[in-house]
């Protein structure tokens, strides 16, 4: 991936009156956002609120309404918008014969990957994995790492092509306190030295406030949102959260 | 001495079923792999036993060719229940097995109308013995088809196994691969299930890709272990058939069992 001396800032993806409803559930309705590259966005809210569902629309995993533009704020241009994501975890059993190198290349080329390793290819791939001080873990099985190892695979994978925007919805379990810290540090360095915006699930309130530089509440809807100050001093902040507290 | 092990070649029969299992044992070890990988192992089990179906319904419609039939039926029972378990909110596994059963009813309901089953008990455990030239042409069409699919989609199919919003994110078709997938599994089995019996095809197309699973790292040993595996279950099951005078089927298949216990052991030593 192409390193920037400072994100320009100017590019900017704007989601208009996003909607998701599935079956007779609606599940999200009128979402706006906009989203700037060089800054990290962070969806919180409660279990089944639709944050999930938000990062599968704006994939376009699932049927939606209203539309998602990728605009470069200079000339309004409108451009194709990238997208990279960084799933929970995978679809993986123990003991599956899948190396890191399969996993990257399968995703990344049309190289047969069960016939021969591509070395120009292996290259790359290493090359991306040394970003995040992962590539030692190029030829292990992918069912055999940890949470955090998982992670950081992904995002160098993510990464790989240059993403305008990179989706990430934070591991729940698996990763330890350190790991939390340099997953939090990793993303940090992705969004000061490359020229993309970031939007995570968050479930971990102290490292948003440390870390986001927008935080959106949403729960089937945007409640509020805005710097972690203003979104966590909110009325609407302490209902959802309090109210998890007691019932916890 | 040499001529007791040699005699063998001498029979048409044998030297087809040779060929036979020289193509399909190594076309049953790669597309298991994927088979096992989808956590799929139900749903070939399924589209065999809906061949009785395809039989069954080729039989009622009065088509001369009953092979035609059976395996028209199995590539939209293929599509059908890929289509169904994205839909419904029940799990895959039910789906499946109510769609299988059914089938299997089916089929049998049919053809043992008037105590006519014993005409096709056959198929319920193959007889390799039985292909014919023309067969074994069919037979290396779809073995070349396979090799082709396998050549520019396997990437595909895996990254699609691996996390399907993630593949679809990177502009894979996931469900084109997902159904071309599924039809090449249904024309397999279907192709080669009066050879192997529909009571242990899919016990072929598991058991190799199983046992290389328990000793492979990566995608490339997966794919070779599991080609080994079923060749040489195939060969080896023959060559005892020949010489027991058992079925050649079940044969095949004890000894891709050995050898899938042989490697879970080893595969759990260096664990």
């Amino acid at each position: 991936m192409r390193k920037i001396v400072k994100p320009c800032g100017l590019h900017c993806i704007r989601i208009n009156h996003l909607g998701v409803t599935i079956g007779e559930q609606q599940i999200l309705s009128d979402v706006n956002l906009h989203i700037h590259c060089g800054t990290l966005t962070v969806l919180i809210g409660r279990n089944g609120a639709g944050k999930s569902t938000l990062i599968r629309a704006i994939l376009n995993d699932i049927p939606h309404t209203g539309s998602i533009e990728f605009k470069d704020r200079e000339n309004g241009h409108i451009q194709k918008l990238k997208i990279g994501y960084v799933p929970q975890n995978l679809n993986i059993e123990k003991s599956t014969p899948v190396s890191v190198y399969d996993m990257i290349a399968s995703y990344q080329s049309n190289r047969p990957v069960f016939l021969y390793k591509s070395k120009k290819l292996y290259q790359e791939i290493k090359e991306s994995l040394k970003m995040f001080e992962a590539e030692h873990l190029i030829d292990k099985q992918v069912c055999n790492l940890s949470g955090g190892e998982l992670q950081r695979v992904l995002l160098s994978m993510a990464v790989m092509d240059e993403p305008n925007l990179l989706l990430l919805d934070e591991p729940v379990s698996g990763i330890d306190q350190n790991g939390m810290e340099l997953f939090y540090r990793n993303i940090e360095y992705l969004k000061e030295n490359f020229d993309l915006a970031v939007l995570l699930i968050s479930h971990d309130l102290d490292y948003v406030r440390k870390y986001a530089d927008h935080v959106v509440l949403i729960d089937g809807k945007v409640l509020t949102q805005g710097t972690p100050k203003e979104v966590y001093d909110s009325d609407a902040f302490k209902q959802v959260f309090t109210d998890m507290e007691v019932r916890g | 001495m040499i001529e007791f092990f040699t005699a063998w070649w001498s029979y048409g029969f044998m030297r087809n079923a040779f060929i036979a299992i020289l193509i399909i044992t190594p076309l049953f070890g790669i597309l298991g792999t994927m088979i096992v990988n989808n956590k799929m192992a139900f749903f070939s089990d399924a589209l065999g036993h809906s061949a009785l179906t395809g039989i069954a319904l080729g039989v009622v419609m009065g088509v001369a060719d009953t092979t035609l039939s059976m395996i028209i039926f199995a590539v939209i029972f293929a599509l059908l229940l890929n289509y169904i378990s994205s839909k419904a909110s029940a799990s895959r596994d039910t789906i499946i097995s109510v769609f299988s059963s059914a089938c299997i009813a089916v089929g049998l309901a049919i053809l043992s109308k008037g105590g006519n089953f014993s005409k096709y008990s056959s198929l319920l455990v193959g007889d390799v013995l039985s292909i014919s030239k023309k067969e074994i042409i069919y037979l290396i069409l779809i073995f070349a088809a396979t090799l082709i699919f396998w050549g520019v989609a396997f990437n595909k199919l895996n990254a699609v196994s691996l996390h399907r919003a993630l593949a679809k994110s990177r502009g894979i078709r996931v469900k084109l691969i997902e159904n071309i997938f599924a039809i090449f599994i249904a024309l397999i089995v279907m192709l080669s299930i009066k050879w192997i019996g529909i009571l242990i095809i899919n016990a072929l197309l598991i058991l190799p890709a199983a046992a290389s699973r328990n000793i492979s790292v990566n995608m490339r040993e997966y794919h070779l272990f599991s080609v080994i595996f079923s060749l040489f279950s195939g060969l080896l099951g023959l060559m005892i058939s020949y010489f027991t005078n058992v079925a050649t089927g079940p044969m095949i298949v004890i000894v891709a069992a050995i050898i899938y216990f042989a490697t879970y052991v080893y595969g759990r030593r260096n664990a």
